[in-house]
């Protein structure tokens, strides 16, 4: 056999010694990460004993846990009871989610990549600013920094690949794009996607009293505004570039 | 106030405690103190907690002035170390007087020394930990200039000592599989664990890099899994078969396919192996594993008792006097006389 039996979803599979992984999917969609972001806060609101951390991925549930407390096994039958009490594709997300409209220069010498990008796409750069800036995206995940999103799932024309050669470094605030997902970058990091907008929000905040901006759920989208536009906004909103926040009603 | 001055300092110096374990879902690995058991080493020789932060030492020590009296303990990677010229013994607590030197060489074997003050090193915590967590932009290297200021020391002893596991020279890592294990062929996985590597020269806090000869250790099929949670220990292998072992400061997700898991308690051989040094994977399964690390969890704990009186030649004791004006260290001390070539 190679590779994996086509698992059926959901499948519990351990991860590591310490952890049990719920996962809904083996490709993204919007109804796995539902799924996942439903199925993790119906866990947290179990108050397992011995449940150390329960967190997300685009498709899954994490669960570290006190293996000398509870046993795996024990563990996966709370999982299968818990899971077989809904459809959780269908599940309405958590309540409690935010929406962050956040000013964005696409292109220019902010964001050099956006015309390979959309010609990847197959669209004029003007198009994919219209369709990027229409985008009403979720936090999939947080993930591989503090504080920084994956948001998507955009349409099937953003599936476009990684770059062979890693770009060196893209500052903080940097919206980039690949494989159907766009990520805003928390910190200053070299990456494989393509840089095509850039804002002044900073989602990570380290000696800030509320460090994290943002939350697995939450939903963004990215206006787009000149350079100058841009650099008064930073200049009045050095924090969050004139990024505005609302409640998202339940 | 009391604690210790950076004279000198090696480039990779950073205020470590337990890290901050539970924050995934905001995207920060738990990080902390490379050898975790040398953190509790400490915390064990001095008498505290070992939620204390403590400074770790990568490869290069530095040269620290104490103001104030101090204790101190050193543990992990053993290092040349001298206070004011006189040699000291490493896994041990000792105390320094106001303005003694402490001068700390380069690792003789492993990679992360660590040195404890009493009391802590009482940095401003950030995100609930002192943890420097370096891709984050959480603390940052400790520089010439920097003082560590000591925690509030409520213990006495010094003069411990501490039998140390070695760990220092690389060996033999136990592995569990884990969800994606099966992206990898029967005989992959086999071959692996038959495997000599050594640790290749890309290694960081985050992970250390290991190079056999011969054929990489590819998945089957296609690589375009999604990205998924690394926990601390996962062996990635990257697009060409290239397995690095991912530590606790790794990123917390990541795309490339995993093999297995290192089982925490032997993570810290992983991580102090130096670059060249001997390691072999053995497929341990989870019951097993899990039977280790319960028992390994369980000698941790029992450290505390595990500190005997450090037996030293008197010849070499230049201040044999001051250990007994210090009425505090009597129980150090008096088990010192009670034991080994003094009985």
């Amino acid at each position: 056999m190679t590779g994996p039996a086509n698992p059926e979803f959901p499948v519990i599979r351990t991860i590591g010694l310490q952890g049990v992984l719920v996962t809904f999917s083996d490709v993204l969609s919007e109804r796995s990460n539902r799924a996942s972001l439903a199925f993790s806060e119906a866990v947290k609101s179990q108050n397992w004993s011995g449940i150390f951390e329960v967190s997300t991925s685009l498709a899954s549930v994490f669960l570290r846990f006190d293996t000398s407390q509870l046993r795996h096994e024990a563990l996966k039958d709370l999982l299968l009871d818990l899971l077989q009490t809904r459809d959780w594709f269908q599940a309405a997300l958590p309540a409690g989610r935010k929406f962050w409209q956040v000013p964005c220069v696409y292109g220019t010498e902010l964001a050099p990549q956006l015309a390979e990008a959309a010609d990847l796409a197959g669209m004029s750069e003007s198009q994919a600013i219209d369709n990027l800036s229409a985008a009403r995206v979720r936090a999939l995940t947080i993930g591989f920094a503090p504080g920084q999103p994956y948001l998507g799932p955009l349409g099937a024309e953003w599936d476009i690949p990684r770059l062979r050669e890693l770009t060196p470094r893209v500052p903080a605030g940097a919206l980039i794009v690949a494989i159907s997902q766009l990520v805003l970058f928390t910190t200053q990091a070299p990456t494989g996607w393509r840089h095509i907008g850039q804002t002044g929000f900073r989602g990570f905040q380290p000696g800030g009293k509320d460090p994290i901006a943002l939350r697995a759920g939450d939903e963004m989208q990215f206006m787009p505004v000149t350079q100058v536009e841009f650099a008064r906004l930073c200049e009045k909103d050095p924090y969050f570039g004139g990024a505005k926040c609302r409640e998202i009603p339940a | 106030m009391k604690g210790l001055k950076t004279l000198r300092v090696g480039p990779s110096v950073t205020v470590q405690d337990q890290g901050r374990p539970g924050r995934l879902a905001q995207g920060l690995s738990c990080g902390g103190a490379a050898d975790l058991l040398a953190l509790a080493e400490g915390a064990a020789l001095l008498r505290q907690s070992p939620d204390l932060a403590a400074l770790e030492l990568a490869g290069m020590g530095g040269i620290f002035e104490a103001q104030g009296d101090l204790r101190i303990a050193l543990t992990g990677a053993p290092m040349s170390v001298q206070r004011d010229g006189e040699t000291l013994s490493w896994n041990a607590s000792h105390l320094m007087r106001d303005g003694q030197r402490l001068e700390i060489g380069a690792a003789k074997r492993g990679v992360y020394g660590y040195l404890h003050i009493g009391g802590g090193i009482d940095s401003a915590p950030l995100l609930g930990a002192r943890a420097t967590h370096l891709i984050s932009g959480l603390g940052g290297a400790v520089a010439v200039g920097d003082f560590l200021q000591a925690g509030a020391d409520a213990g006495r002893d010094v003069g411990m000592t501490l039998p140390a596991e070695d760990r220092f020279g690389g060996g033999e890592l136990r592995i569990v599989e884990s969800f994606q294990s099966d992206l990898f062929s029967t005989e992959v996985r086999k071959r692996f664990a038959e495997t000599s590597f050594t640790r290749g020269t890309r290694a960081n806090r985050m992970g250390v890099e290991l190079i056999s000869e011969g054929e990489g250790f590819a998945a089957a099929g296609q690589l375009n899994i999604l990205s998924e949670i690394i926990v601390p220990g996962d062996v990635q292998m990257t697009g060409d078969g290239k397995p690095f072992i991912l530590l606790r400061e790794a990123q917390t997700t990541g795309g490339y396919p995993r093999i297995g898991t290192v089982l925490p308690c032997d993570l810290f051989r992983a991580a102090q192996a130096q670059a060249g040094e001997p390691l072999r994977l053995r497929w341990v399964s989870l019951n097993e594993g899990l039977g280790i690390q319960g028992k390994f969890d369980k000698a941790m704990r029992a450290l505390p008792s595990a500190c005997k009186a450090l037996v030293r030649d008197p010849a070499t004791m230049q201040d044999l006097l001051s250990y007994q004006l210090i009425s505090g260290a009597i129980s150090a001390g008096a088990d010192l006389f009670s034991d080994g070539e003094f009985k």
